[in-house]
């Protein structure tokens, strides 16, 4: 296979360029695709037998929490690479990751309480699943503590890879801690390729609305990633070839 | 230069890293004192009935021993980094990897080992019946040097920092959760009379987990650590 394309990504001005055309092509359909998840979630889809109009939530509940995985894991990858074949700019994504992996573990663990509170009783439990989700929470918050307490960016990305690479065990626990444990969290019920236990009209919003945010989060990264290069390469001369700031965005020459 | 074998290598560091600490032995002696000075908060704070504590005894063993864990995990890479030694053990030709992992070892040796003979004078404090000391002594064994380990990871990564200690727990003890539910639940059902094979199973192989791929990302963190 060619992998011309990955090299090229390695390069500042081009990854930065690529970034930005790419931005507005995810950033649009994605809205528009949780807009109309949103709706269908709301007002289409039939209420639940047991759960009646509550269980609702499982469209914002469900894809925040796997992009909270999906976002570690990408990460972690992103860190490795970054470890073993050098790659600074590797290192540029697993930082510009962190940040939205926290918003959206914070995001799954506030509508899981939200939820909780009335199907439950409770507006937390100490379960496997909750509780490793909450420990994921603490890895990203530990991850940029120690990327901020670096003053040299070269010794804080190595820093933080290692931490990422070790924390990334926490993934498959907190993905196998329904089948593992006895837990109050639901189980496996959503496949993406066999037959979901759910019912199969509510699976297609769930899983719109689960590429809208994957959609989302890759836009946001697009900027993430545009902000560590300008941070990263702010003395390089490329950087004065940018068309100047119009509208307040900047698009590359 | 040639390669010393492993237990050659492992001689000699555990050799200088137990004479230097027995030249201080004031210092292996406070986390211990730590040690025992937060299980004593805990019947003030909570309540001093027997019957009480003996329900709470396996999380407040455990929370205790996490913390004076954390404490003496600072002194582990520190000294040697502040004054050249680790620059050195970086440079020498030898693994990095095994060189840690000796280090590491030669901690337990000096924090988790006094640590689980204190044990049962902390048992008779917390109302343990004697039914449960061998799972407890087990346990403790076992927890204590995997927070040994995840704690030199944690150690590694901060010991180029000025005031690395708070992130260091910060970054140490989300790892060391599951550990603390295992070693916790192990040492409840053992106190129960339960089986205690599942847990404590579980806890040996986050150990040897911990073992085998732990040195190589402290061996990784270390290098970034004292460029």
């Amino acid at each position: 296979m060619n992998w011309l394309w990955f090299h090229k990504l390695a390069s500042p001005p081009y990854a930065y360029a690529v970034a930005r055309r790419f931005r507005p092509w995810l950033l649009w359909p994605a809205l528009l695709l949780m807009g109309w998840a949103a709706y269908a979630g709301l007002f289409v889809v039939p209420p639940d037998y047991q759960q009646k109009d509550a269980y609702r939530i499982i469209f914002v509940h469900v894809p925040s929490a796997s992009m909270s995985l999906i976002i570690y894991s990408i990460m972690a990858v992103s860190s490795a690479i970054g470890l073993i074949w050098r790659m600074k700019l590797a290192h540029a994504v697993a930082a510009a990751c962190a940040q939205a992996g926290t918003v959206f573990t914070v995001l799954a663990l506030a509508t899981g309480s939200i939820w909780g509170r009335p199907m439950w009783g409770a507006w937390w439990a100490w379960d496997p699943r909750l509780t490793s989700e909450l420990i994921l929470l603490f890895l990203y918050l530990g991850y940029m503590a120690l990327r901020a307490s670096f003053d040299d960016i070269g010794r804080a990305d190595r820093a933080c890879a290692v931490l990422a690479i070790v924390g990334v065990v926490n993934v498959p626990i907190i993905h196998y801690s329904v089948v593992w444990w006895n837990s109050l969290h639901q189980g496996t019920t959503l496949s993406i390729f066999g037959k979901s236990a759910i019912d199969p009209s509510m699976v297609t919003p769930l899983l719109a609305m689960l590429l809208a945010f994957a959609l989302y989060f890759a836009a946001i990264l697009c900027d993430g990633v545009c902000a560590e290069i300008l941070r990263r390469e702010r003395n390089a001369q490329w950087l004065t070839k940018l068309e100047p700031i119009k509208q307040g965005s900047l698009k590359a020459a | 230069m040639s390669t010393l074998s492993p237990f050659k290598l492992a001689a000699v560091v555990l050799e200088r890293d137990l004479r230097l600490a027995l030249r201080r032995w004031d210092q292996v002696l406070q986390p211990l004192i730590f040690f025992a000075v937060v299980i004593a908060l805990f019947p003030l704070a909570i309540s001093p009935e027997l019957t009480e504590l003996r329900r709470m005894a396996p999380g407040i063993l455990w929370v205790a021993a996490m913390l004076a864990s954390l404490l003496a995990t600072d002194a582990l890479f520190r000294p040697d980094v502040e004054d050249g030694t680790m620059e050195q053990w970086v440079l020498a030709g030898q693994p990095l990897a095994w060189l840690l992992l000796i280090k590491t070892v030669g901690h337990w040796l000096l924090t988790g080992v006094p640590l689980v003979i204190m044990a049962p004078v902390i048992a008779v404090a917390l109302g343990v019946p004697t039914s449960g000391w061998l799972v407890m002594l087990i346990t403790l064994a076992l927890g204590t040097a995997v927070l040994s380990v995840l704690g030199a990871i944690g150690a590694a990564l901060t010991v180029g920092l000025r005031r690395g200690n708070m992130l260091m727990a910060l970054l140490v003890l989300p790892l060391e959760m599951p550990v603390l539910i295992f070693g916790a639940r192990a040492l409840d059902l053992g106190m129960q009379g339960e089986a205690v094979a599942g847990p404590i199973s579980l806890l040996a192989a986050i150990l040897l987990l911990g073992m085998s791929l732990g040195p190589f990302a402290m061996a990784a963190a270390i290098r970034i650590s004292i460029e």
